[in-house]
């Protein structure tokens, strides 16, 4: 930071990290556009499907993030996803209402998420063996209570938005989806403003990085960390609901299949910052979708190999070897008032 | 036994003490899935009654106990050692995964060895691979700073598909007929044995757990591990190298995983099967957990859930129970041990110093 300020060469005044960022956007939809207009149909397949097994790592990582931003471990997304995929899909078979089991998704997300705050808040349980409890738990619940065989109605349907949805490229991808796909998309943008842009945002941060100067302040630590876990919850409870929901349309035993891992690994990556990680989701999907596609065209690489890049560059991250990502100081410590 | 001497009664008191949370978290655990099979309407007498005669019921199905515990307790030490450094070793499955593949190739690939070489070397390897894999976590927590929760779960899921990529790949077993992906049967002489219904992998799992134990408790390595999780930084500042410590620690625990894996290997399975050994490292936090981290206890509470696992399928055929609720019992038993706030809340009992276990918090770089 402060090299950074002393710093006075002839290009001091230039902001490296912005422009970074803009020439890597360009050269994507360099990229893109030169896809696309090699084959339309592969290149629209690609996208889609990137962003389809983005999705769920986003509401994930957004789970982490505001978790994670109040000081608070959550490595329990995994099972927080599973529990709600399976109430929703139940809620589905049920009634066939689809936005009543995205609701029940939604509030079973926020009931594990108030349970992970209660067991790390009040009884200062060991946050990392809580979120071991909820996933072990979560997985037995979900294996004992579903009946294979259970049928449902169906799934959301793609809701294409006027005018907006016939833009070449981008309409369909963008502005043709079901409905959680639309919910994840804003929910980057408010939880960005929300947590760099409002009092809210900065009391959970403070609560993050140093709660005894924010209690100090009068902040309520233990309020805003029940909270933003409890919102937390309703974003993992998304998650889930979007695999039964929308993108499978069927409940497995153990469906999640890691996926809350790697959330938490989008979340590193994206430096607990939500455009960031929408970034990092966005470019482990699309991994995903090459692998698909590298097959298709007849290259093989076993697809184990692709499967692990994730993980892999989590690693690398967390190691520090690209560009070190720093967790808010607080986090994992149970706070005691004075 | 109508006198009893003090001596003896303090010593049954300090048994209890020492037990007592462990064993009313089983209780309390067990009452929880009675409750759930009663909502579900199943009885849970019944349901209780066929999974112990499932686990006790024969010499053949107490031998399955025993197969079931064995791998248990190598993952529950590779976790209770890591908790004694103060690291959370998730990452057991996929150090028991490589030892367990290792093992199989070993096993298959090499051919006309007399057993006495053969199975020692294929244990060495399963060893080996686990160590060389719980050493990258270490590497990087020690150089890096890298959380090992972190680090070990994505590993984890290296592990499988590394292991998914060679039994469907170069190792497959090719035999004329196989389509699932596995690797080839290990040769007889690979094979671990049993003395009557005794599996020689569960005595030498006890042997391992009794030299842990000594280990932890009667040596320097021990000693200097035991006071790295209880404080890092005052044992940097007593001129203990806690890096080489850290990562020692993390060797340690992946030989242990790697070596459980191996014996599940020629032990039990005879070949290594993607699946087989599914969810064995996370039973090992529970063990480990369950055991307070004393590795003598280990083997108690890996027995438990051995007894579980291997009574499972009876109480599922006959009391037509499905087998995941001892995942819901597992579970809850682990809230229980680990949230001893509640079990003190239900019965009423006092805070009493006891020895709790220190996880390094949070994650990122320190």
């Amino acid at each position: 930071m402060i090299s950074e300020t002393v710093k006075r060469g002839p290009f001091s005044h230039i902001n490296w990290k912005l422009w970074r960022s803009v020439i890597l956007a360009l050269l994507i939809l360099a990229a893109i556009l030169f896809f696309n207009a090699r084959n339309p149909a592969e290149t629209r397949a690609v996208l889609r499907s990137t962003l389809r097994y983005a999705v769920p790592l986003i509401l994930g990582a957004l789970c982490g993030i505001f978790c994670e931003r109040a000081g608070i471990v959550n490595i329990g997304i995994e099972g927080q996803m599973l529990l709600s995929a399976f109430t929703s899909y139940m809620t589905n078979a049920w009634t066939g209402n689809l936005m009543f089991s995205l609701f029940v998704g939604m509030v079973t997300g926020s009931i594990v998420g108030l349970f992970l705050a209660f067991l790390s808040i009040k009884l200062k349980l060991n946050q990392v063996i809580g979120g071991t409890v909820i996933n072990i738990l979560a997985a037995g619940i979900t294996g004992y209570f579903y009946q294979v065989g259970t049928t449902t109605k169906g799934k959301f349907a793609s809701i294409p938005l006027g005018p907006l949805a016939d833009i070449p490229i981008i309409g369909p991808l963008l502005f043709n989806n079901p409905p959680i796909t639309y919910i994840a998309i804003v929910l980057v943008i408010v939880s960005q403003i929300v947590l760099f842009n409002t009092r809210w945002g900065l009391r959970t941060r403070a609560v993050g990085e140093h709660p005894r100067a924010a209690d100090t302040l009068g902040v309520d630590v233990f309020k805003i960390r029940y909270l933003n876990v409890l919102i937390g919850g309703v974003m993992a409870g998304l998650a889930g609901a979007f695999l039964t929901l929308e993108g499978v349309g069927l409940f497995e035993r153990g469906m999640t299949n890691g996926r809350g891992f790697i959330a938490l690994a989008v979340m590193i990556f994206g430096k607990w910052n939500p455009i960031s990680s929408a970034m990092a989701a966005l470019f482990f999907g699309f991994a995903n979708a090459m692998q698909t596609q590298l097959q298709f065209m007849g290259i093989q690489i076993a697809h184990q190999f692709v499967g692990m890049i994730p993980y892999l560059l989590t690693i690398i991250v967390v190691s520090g070897f690209v560009g070190r990502s720093r967790a808010p100081a607080a986090e994992g410590i149970p706070y005691e008032k004075e | 036994m109508e006198s009893v001497t003090p001596s003896q009664n303090n010593w049954l008191q300090k048994v209890w003490f020492s037990v007592r949370i462990p064993f009313l978290a089983i209780i309390l655990a067990l009452i929880v899935g009675a409750v759930v099979l009663l909502v579900s309407g199943s009885n849970p007498l019944e349901a209780y009654a066929q999974l112990f005669k499932g686990a006790f019921g024969s010499l053949k199905n107490f031998q399955r106990v025993l197969e079931k515990s064995t791998p248990l307790i190598f993952s529950g030490l590779a976790v209770a050692l890591g908790f004694k450094a103060g690291l959370f070793n998730i990452g057991a499955q996929g150090q028991l995964l490589l030892g367990a593949i290792i093992a199989g190739f070993v096993g298959f690939s090499i051919k006309g060895l007399p057993s006495y070489v053969h199975i020692p070397l294929a244990l060495l390897c399963g060893i080996v691979a686990g160590a060389l894999y719980g050493a990258i976590p270490g590497l990087l927590k020690a150089f890096s700073g890298a959380h090992e929760v972190i680090t070990t779960i994505m590993l984890n899921y290296i592990a499988i598909n590394l292991t998914d990529y060679l039994s469907d790949g170069p190792w497959k077993d090719m035999s004329p007929g196989n389509i699932v992906s596995r690797l080839p049967a290990i040769e007889e002489s690979a094979k671990i044995g049993t003395i009557g219904p005794v599996p020689i992998g569960f005595i030498v799992a006890v042997l391992i757990a009794f030299l842990i134990w000594f280990v932890i408790n009667r040596t320097t390595f021990g000693f200097e591990i035991n006071s790295v999780g209880l404080n890092p930084h005052a044992s940097k500042y007593a001129g203990m190298r806690t890096k080489v410590l850290i990562i020692a620690a993390l060797i340690v625990s992946g030989a242990l995983a790697g070596l459980g894996g191996a014996v599940e290997t020629q032990g039990v399975v005879g070949r290594y099967q993607p699946g087989f050994n599914a969810g064995i490292g996370f039973d090992g936090i529970t063990v480990a957990l369950l055991a307070r981290n004393s590795p003598i206890a280990v083997i108690a509470s890996s027995l438990l859930l051995g007894a579980m696992k291997g009574g499972a399928n009876t109480m599922q055929f006959y009391a037509n129970v499905p087998n995941e609720i001892i995942d819901i019992i597992q579970g809850t038993m682990l809230l229980f041990v680990t949230a001893e706030m509640v079990v003190r809340w239900v019965f009423k009992m006092r805070k009493r110093s006891e020895t709790e276990i220190t996880v390094t918090a949070g994650w990122g770089q320190r």
